[in-house]
């Protein structure tokens, strides 16, 4: 039962039939089988959020879930997000806060954050800094990344 | 670092489950969320032979309210018991605990089942069983065994449940009148385990305790039902008995020194805890000042 096990799932709109091992994790999968190489592998245990991706429409660690517990499930990943222009806004506002660096954490922040403008259209700061806790990033100091989140929940309020 | 190869058997129901537990034993090990044995096989710290999915379960799942008692199923994630109406009527301690559970990713994926299962001594729900008097139900090819919070914890990441048995559920007693709650932990970052922590289930009636259950957690190799909250039932509270209770609670503690805070670090957050809890609870804000 080491052997490679059979799998089918939707990878960001598109079907995806394939055979892993089951130690292969889900982060590993989408980079090295799938090459989407959005999602970043930081810590593989689950403490710094680089890896954040979407299954069934809930964010969850890649590193923490197995590529064949994805059998049956549909997964987004910032590549998905960001062809589709759903973070566009979101990305707009990184970038002019100057709230990424190197990047590395940029992916899983921005996954984060979409997933908590998603369910709260008028967050305060704190609400924002509690539900991107679990995403480490080693440049910012966070500041900037709050505001963005915060300038892109004022201006999706706005335009509605 | 990954984890080491390992066989996959994605379980088809309860019984086929415990089929796999028995033909495996502790060369086994039950997949329920991963949030604590990923990391802990992506470290390396165990290897195990087989992985036992037991996550597509469908009656391992939901919440239920029986009579005086909510039933919840050992696949109900944090994320669900964060939102259910349910534990928030009827447990609400635990809807404020849960809040402090790792972080909205994990909250997703991570499940009651595999927290209890788990026994991490820093983890908040275990604590939470103990301050509610839950019943943790588990299930072998032989039968059921129910078996009460207090008697399930055993140390580190050792619980009373054999290699060949599965957590199914837990039974909690529903909110009483008159009943209170507290919870607060200390950790580096909102959401990481905790450096000390404290569940509290009460009843307050006329400014006194008639009941108190105080779990510390992250202060021992098991969450600790202190028995030093005995003093404070039915009693008038002076800051002499804080100080007694404070005194008994040091006494009933065996923190550990780790990269996060020393052991004595640890007793005296500890003891903070039991003041703010006391002091929150009764409304008394005069015997938070006296915090030694």
């Amino acid at each position: 039962m080491t052997a490679p096990m059979p799998i089918s799932l939707q990878v960001n709109g598109e079907r995806v039939d394939t055979h892993v091992l089951p130690r292969l994790n889900l982060a590993d999968f989408l980079r090295e089988h799938l090459h989407l190489t959005g999602t970043h592998v930081g810590c593989e245990h689950g403490v710094c959020g680089a890896c954040t991706v979407r299954v069934n429409n809930e964010i969850v660690r890649a590193c923490l879930m197995l590529a064949v517990q994805t059998h049956g499930a549909s997964v987004q990943t910032i590549e998905g997000l960001s062809d589709s222009g759903e973070v566009a806004d979101l990305q707009a506002a990184f970038r002019d806060r100057n709230a990424l660096q190197c990047g590395y954490c940029t992916p899983g922040m921005l996954m984060a954050a979409q997933d908590f403008l998603l369910q709260q259209a008028e967050p305060d700061r704190e609400q924002i800094r509690e539900h991107l806790s679990g995403n480490y990033c080693r440049c910012t100091g966070y500041q900037a990344i709050v505001d963005a989140v915060e300038t892109t929940a004022r201006s999706r309020k706005a335009h509605k | 670092m990954k984890a080491s190869a390992f066989a996959y058997a994605r379980a088809t129901s309860i019984g086929n489950a415990l089929g796999l537990l028995a033909a495996h034993g502790d060369k086994a090990k039950v997949l329920s969320g991963g949030q604590s044995l990923m990391p802990a096989m992506n470290l390396r710290l165990i290897s195990p032979e087989l992985i036992v999915d037991i996550g597509g379960i469908g009656e391992l799942r939901g919440i239920a309210l029986k009579g005086e008692v909510l039933s919840v199923g050992a696949l109900t994630r944090h994320a669900d018991l964060l939102k259910s109406p349910e534990i928030a009527a009827h447990s609400p301690l635990l809807t404020k605990a849960v809040a402090h559970v790792a972080h909205p990713a994990i909250r997703n994926r991570g499940t009651i089942g595999g927290s209890l299962a788990h026994a991490d001594p820093a983890s908040e729900l275990p604590a939470c069983m103990l301050a509610l008097g839950a019943i943790i139900i588990v299930r072998g090819q032989a039968g059921e065994r129910r078996i009460p919070a207090k008697d399930f914890f055993r140390g580190i990441y050792e619980t009373a449940l054999s290699a060949e048995e599965l957590l199914v559920a837990i039974e909690l007693p529903v909110t009483r009148k008159n009943a209170a709650y507290f919870f607060d932990e200390f950790a580096r970052r909102h959401g990481d385990y905790a450096i000390a922590g404290l569940a509290a289930d009460a009843v307050v009636k006329d400014g006194a305790f008639t009941n108190l259950h105080l779990a510390f957690f992250a202060v021992g190799d098991r969450p600790v039902l202190s028995s030093a909250a005995c003093r404070l039932i039915d009693a008038v509270i002076t800051p002499a008995l804080m100080a007694d209770a404070s005194a008994a609670l040091d006494e009933e503690l065996e923190p550990h020194d780790d990269q996060q805070a020393t052991a004595s670090m640890r007793r005296h957050l500890a003891k903070v805890l039991l003041v703010r809890c006391v002091s929150t609870l009764l409304g008394r804000a005069d015997l938070d000042a006296r915090v030694a």
